[in-house]
């Protein structure tokens, strides 16, 4: 470590040039990959390995005794409904994603063609998805709260009557908290797939316009292939995304009134009831799930392609 | 009859558009009104009315020092600084040997990154919390830092994409005049790689700026608050005061919508190059 570059000064430099080129790649590969590969084991697989490990045990977290228990943690999860019915929560999230890909990629689609002020749309579209996770949350509790955005929009416009506890009737909450997520990343697949289709080169349209094709038939015929392969891609991270979902849900009602996900549970089960071990294994069928998900879709659409 | 419908589809555009901009904007645009208004005018005015004042600073002064923001900000210039910078350079060396280099283990590696991105960041904090504490990094920037810094698939990918198109000939003639590879990567690989640490910068840096649960849950002492913890200690003391927690709001978003305005087109290509390649 005291022969890293930079740290070393010009004496390491010196002797380090003057080594054969083989003895310099050797040298080089190790240093190079040496830090990356401390920090991706150390923060990555060990966590793993050790979360594998305490899912076995009974442990609320600084104890120094670890009750070995067996399978007695994942038994919980999936005979107690408070842990494992959490997964219904994220079918609200999963059926957002797919509408906010929808406005995505009809946004993307009109401004890649030419229309007054694009770059003012573009940015207004795009920029909710670089604010801070807290100020958004924070922004959506007065969205929703009684008189808060929302309800003064609905009195505006002689809809009074409609006006709910938004955040506060379970049947309503996690449509307002999916939202509040389709708000937040609906600008991501935007600029993604207002990237792929603006670098569709345009003499394909000049081509389809002679042929006398008209919009929809180049949306159809010219987008939507050239865009497959994303969309696909975001439809992975959806998935995944839906099963993960934790920040919005957790700043905005701490997980109450039925809006708990998976993660939410998993946290709370482990820093607020000191239930480590609990936790592990929840965290441990969080990962399965989540690798079997991209595994299946990964198969799909490869023979799709195929 | 060709005009009335090219008509008709010309509204449809730009009433979307314009439908869609106003759902992005109106639920900030409210949190601006509201932190401009006073107590009475909360009370007696809807959430969509604008304030009479616009000068009126008192809720952001309240919320800049009972908040404690200026410790907010600190804290967070020096993890994202140092993070994002060992980041790409630690991203850049790793990537430099992946894609100039053949050797053993290197398909190890990259499965490696790959697979850890499958692993949901926030459940295994249960076990890298244990981690950091017995590093004893608990309540330090230096526990942000490292879980900030470690690189992930994508950066190498951009950062892979970009070496592979430096013509290795380059190197070659360095080699002639006698270069070491140290000095290849430090003069010629990086210079040349601008373009992809300007989009690794900034895709990490909205991500470090934004992130909420990290400082949370491993940096709670009150002076090593970064932004978004202390825009979320807010949510206590101030509960119902919402022209408080709208002005803390805004000052949390003022450096973004800056940040945003001057680098509009390279957080553009930032972000597509970010996920595209």
């Amino acid at each position: 470590m005291t022969n890293q570059p930079g740290g070393g000064g010009s004496r390491f430099a010196l002797s380090f040039s003057s080594l054969s080129y083989k003895a310099q790649r050797r040298v080089i590969i190790v240093l190079f990959s040496l830090i990356p590969l401390a920090l991706l084991v150390t923060f990555s697989y060990l966590p793993l390995y050790r979360m594998v490990y305490y899912s076995f045990f009974s442990w609320n977290g600084f104890s120094k005794n670890l009750t070995f228990v067996g399978f007695d943690n994942y038994v919980t999860i999936f005979t107690r409904p408070e842990y494992f019915g959490v997964f219904k929560v994220s079918l609200y999230y999963f059926f957002a994603t797919f509408v906010q890909m929808a406005i995505a990629l009809y946004f993307a689609t009109i401004l890649s063609f030419r229309v007054r002020g694009k770059n003012f749309f573009k940015g207004v579209l795009f920029f909710p998805y670089l604010l801070n996770g807290v100020a958004i949350a924070f922004i959506f509790m007065y969205f929703f709260r009684p008189d808060g955005t929302l309800d003064a929009l609905l009195r505006l416009f002689g809809l009074g009557e409609y006006i709910q506890l938004w955040l506060g009737n379970p049947d309503i909450i996690n449509i307002s908290l999916a939202g509040t997520s389709v708000w937040r990343y609906m600008g991501f697949n935007f600029i993604i797939f207002l990237g792929v289709i603006s670098s569709i080169p345009s003499d394909i349209y000049e081509a389809a316009d002679i042929d006398g094709a008209n919009r929809w038939h180049q949306f159809r015929y010219i987008i939507v292939p050239s865009i497959r392969r994303i969309i696909e891609l975001n439809v992975i991270l959806s998935i995944s995304g839906a099963i993960a979902v934790f920040e919005i849900p957790y700043i905005m009602t701490g997980g109450a009134n039925g809006s708990s996900t998976f993660v939410i549970q998993t946290v709370d089960t482990a820093f607020k009831f000191g239930k480590f071990g609990l936790g592990s294994a929840m965290a441990v069928v969080l990962l399965i799930i989540v690798i079997l998900v991209t595994l299946i879709q990964n198969k799909l659409f490869k023979e799709k392609g195929a | 009859m060709e005009k009335a419908k090219y008509t008709f589809f010309s509204v449809l555009k730009y009433g979307s558009l314009l439908l869609g901009a106003f759902a992005a904007l109106l639920p900030l645009v409210v949190v601006l009104f509201t932190s401009f208004k006073s107590r009475e005018e909360m009370a007696n005015s809807t959430a969509l009315t604008p304030p009479e004042d616009w000068l009126n600073f008192d809720n952001y002064k309240r919320a800049f020092f009972e908040g404690n923001m200026t410790v907010g900000f600190m804290n967070t210039v020096i993890v994202l600084t140092i993070s994002i910078g060992g980041a790409i350079l630690i991203g850049t060396m790793i990537a430099y040997i992946l894609s100039r280099f053949e050797f053993k283990g290197k398909n190890v590696i990259m499965a490696l990154f790959l697979f850890a991105v499958l692993i949901p960041g926030v459940t295994t904090q249960v076990a890298t919390f244990q981690i950091i504490n017995d590093l004893g990094l608990f309540n330090t920037r230096a526990s942000a830092i490292l879980l900030f810094m470690g690189t992930d698939i994508i950066s190498i990918y951009i950062f892979i994409q970009f070496i592979n198109q430096i013509s290795n000939q380059l190197d070659e003639s360095a080699m002639l005049d006698g270069a070491s590879y140290l000095t290849i990567f430090g003069r010629i690989i990086l210079p040349l790689l601008k373009p992809a640490i300007a989009t690794v910068f900034i895709v990490k840096g909205v991500a470090i700026y934004n992130d909420f649960y990290i400082p949370f849950l491993y940096m709670p002492k009150e002076d090593l608050q970064v932004v978004s913890t202390a825009l979320f200690k807010f949510k206590g003391p101030y509960g119902t005061q919402w022209e408080i927690i709208s002005a803390g709001i805004m000052i949390v978003i003022l450096p973004t919508l800056i940040a945003f305005l001057s680098l509009q087109k390279y957080i553009y290509n930032g972000f597509t190059q970010g996920a595209v390649k």
